[in-house]
């Protein structure tokens, strides 16, 4: 019964802050909203009972990417009042792709069964660190090394770019 | 979920809220104190004996200052900085395992808030989120020093969060668990994680002293050049929690290193002295906090030794110095656990 | 690095700088910075050498040059007959005084037939040389061992000589100061410190 009053609620915030992230006028005040969508993600993770994620969850998104984020949109500076300002046509067009992708999205949905929540989320035992781990480590072995090495590269990638060009 | 079990971690939870702030308060004069005594001084004595009043009157002192908020100042994000540093530094107190468990009329209650099976993650995604409060302060006060500083504090922490976290790793790979309180318990009978992984401790303690913005990485507040970094234009109550927060960050820091590196509540022959069983858990709270007193004692002891960094050389410190021996420390502890541990 | 050698050296404490590279257990600073901590300890069990100042003073030297005194003689009597050397001799110029003409019925009151009706010294100009005292033919104007006090407002600090003035009730003792080697010294007119 708590979870399930937790449910909406968090569901509520997240819808909230999802929306302030399109409407609020300062890029920060955009970064902050979407912070807080991942916190109310998080709680979603914890109510079906798979803490690790929820956790990790935060630790990557929150703590590393937002802040990231974060420190571009304050370096940069975007307070400037006009910027987003577009012509009548270019609105008109971006309504009408978002309006399309929207469609596309609810027909997806409406095809999919989503399932049902299960009526006891917490018997469920897949989200806790030890399966997961053995999960990842014995079904989802290739899958899980080779997105290692994509991480890798990427990385060999970033540091390539960021050298000094010797010539 | 009865309710004796509520109204008991309810109780825990102001018990320990309160606690923090007491030693926040008096670790603000302990490191006076220790500051004057390590100068060949006194450090303050007038407000009642030894400086006991001391916190008292600097508590007083910003509560009666006068608020002060930049005119072009984001007002929701100004005061939401000093609150959401407090709250991040107030919220890893949950975790931590202060002490066995007390028998209480044929019931068993533990000294630890919440034993989450993920309690070292969750202290990482709190350390990780630590850097908002910082951030939005600096960025809100409209301020080149203080965002300099905050974009300073936001570099910082995450450089050194790595290092942390995977010195973090040897650890859970001994103990085969994420637990706190497991971690703690398996070190029990001087089986102190320090004595398996020192280098790994060096570098949890090295990384702890950049995650709290001490001395010698206070760079995001150095008052020389950034005159305070990103509390430059706080003031009153809100300057207030800012500093406190830090002392918060230390106490919860040391308890961190005693819990994982130290045994947390476990002493020396805790189970051959034949006491009672909520004797040698009040002992072992109390070797807890004697382990947190030493560390906060350290983190200051440092402060008063070691000059500041200079930035260039912080970052190559954490990722070329700190980074390999954390990764060698994995390397190596998996390769002698394969080897003998079975 | 030969003339380095042949240097004075005056505290053997200086050291040359020098880039060498170094060397393994060098570059891994811990034992360094053990030492610095270890140094720091040392300090943190030393005796503390603070003074408690306005419960334990601490003892100045008897010819302390501190606060002007202006002395009378043994009758209570002023000894200043304003020739105003001192304000001559002062070298921040902060004396400034006006002379005046005894009355028949201050007898009692000063000395001479001239004295200072006004004597000033201004305490933020004053550098407490000393020189006032040596150039006073009168012996009446010592330093002492006295602390000026701080004050809230500027014009506090011209000391006039309602504080300047020692009371009859009170005398300041300055015999420490007014040996007879002090004495013999300023009738020798040979010096020419009292030419």
């Amino acid at each position: 019964m708590l979870s399930l009053y937790l449910f909406y609620f968090l569901s509520t915030v997240a819808l909230i802050s999802a929306l302030m992230v399109l409407l609020s006028k300062k890029p920060i005040h955009s970064v902050l909203y979407l912070t807080l969508t991942f916190f109310t993600l998080a709680g979603h993770y914890i109510l079906l009972n798979a803490q690790f994620l929820a956790v990790v969850h935060i630790i990557v998104y929150a703590g590393a990417i937002m802040v990231l984020f974060l420190f571009t949109v304050m370096l940069l500076n975007l307070n400037l009042e006009g910027e987003f300002q577009k012509s009548t046509l270019m609105k008109f067009v971006a309504t009408l792709t978002g309006g399309m992708l929207f469609l596309v999205l609810i027909g997806t949905l409406k095809s999919f069964d989503v399932g049902t929540l299960s009526e006891h989320p917490e018997l469920t035992q897949i989200g806790l660190v030890k399966n997961l781990g053995k999960t990842l480590y014995s079904d989802y072995l290739l899958p899980f090394e080779l997105s290692s090495i994509l991480f890798l590269s990427a990385m060999v990638g970033a540091v390539m770019l960021g050298k000094k060009d010797k010539n | 979920m009865d309710i004796q079990f509520v109204l008991y971690k309810l109780i825990l939870c102001v018990v320990i809220l309160l606690l923090s702030l007491m030693i926040a308060m008096y670790a603000t004069l302990a490191e006076r104190k220790v500051a004057g005594f390590f100068q060949d001084r006194l450090g303050p004595n007038r407000a009642g004996i030894f400086g006991l009043l001391q916190p008292v009157a600097d508590g007083m002192k910003l509560f009666f200052k006068e608020e002060f908020m930049p005119a072009n100042a984001d007002k929701v994000l100004y005061i939401l900085g000093p609150s959401l540093t407090m709250l991040v530094a107030l919220l890893t107190s949950a975790v931590i395992p202060w002490g066995g468990t007390l028998n209480i009329g044929g019931t068993e209650f533990a000294l630890q808030v919440a034993d989450v099976n993920v309690g070292v993650l969750y202290v990482f995604a709190i350390v990780s989120i630590g850097v908002y409060g910082i951030m939005i302060g600096g960025w809100a006060s409209n301020n080149k020093y203080a965002l300099m500083g905050s974009v300073r504090a936001a570099s910082q922490m995450i450089s050194y969060e790595l290092a942390m976290s995977m010195s973090i790793v040897t650890i859970v790979m001994t103990t085969g668990s994420l637990s706190l309180n497991e971690i703690v318990a398996q070190q029990h009978g001087m089986h102190w994680n320090v004595f398996t992984q020192p280098i790994g401790f060096v570098v949890f303690l090295i990384c702890a002293f950049a995650e709290c913005n001490r001395a010698p990485f206070d760079l995001p507040e150095c008052d020389s050049e950034l005159i305070g970094g990103y509390h430059t234009e706080y003031s009153s109550m809100k300057l207030g929690f800012y500093l406190f927060s830090e002392y918060i960050n230390m106490f919860i820091s040391s308890a961190m290193i005693s819990s994982l590196f130290f045994g947390g509540y476990d002493f020396p022959f805790m189970n051959d002295l034949g006491l009672s069983h909520n004797m040698v858990t009040i002992l072992g709270t109390a070797a807890l906090f004697i382990k947190i007193t030493f560390f906060g004692f350290l983190f200051m002891w440092v402060r008063w030794t070691l000059p500041r960094f200079r930035y260039d050389q912080l970052m190559r410190f954490g990722w070329k110095g700190l980074m390999p021996w954390a990764i060698v420390n994995m390397v190596l502890t998996g390769f002698l656990h394969l080897l003998f541990k079975k | 690095m030969n003339q380095d050698s042949t240097k004075i050296s005056l505290t053997n404490r200086s050291k040359v700088v020098s880039n060498k590279k170094m060397t393994l257990l060098e570059r891994f600073y811990l034992p360094a910075v053990l030492k610095g901590m270890s140094i720091t300890l040392s300090h943190f069990f030393k005796r503390e050498v603070t003074i408690q100042y306005p419960e334990v003073k601490r003892p100045f030297s008897d010819i302390y040059r501190g606060m002007h005194v202006l002395k009378l003689d043994d009758e209570g009597r002023e000894r200043c007959t304003a020739c105003g050397l001192c304000a001559l001799s002062c070298p921040a110029e902060a004396i400034t005084m006006i002379a005046a003409e005894r009355k028949e019925d201050e007898k009692d009151l000063y000395r001479e037939e001239k004295y200072a009706s006004k004597y000033e010294i201004n305490m933020l100009r004053c550098i407490f040389c000393g020189d006032c005292e040596s150039a006073c033919p009168k012996e009446a104007i010592f330093l002492t061992n006295r602390i000026v006090p701080s004050q809230y407002k500027r014009i506090d600090f011209i000391y006039g000589k309602d504080v300047l003035v020692e009371k009859k009730d009170a005398r300041v003792d300055v015999s420490k100061r007014q040996t007879p080697e002090v004495l013999t010294f300023k009738q020798d007119k040979s010096k020419s410190h009292n030419k």
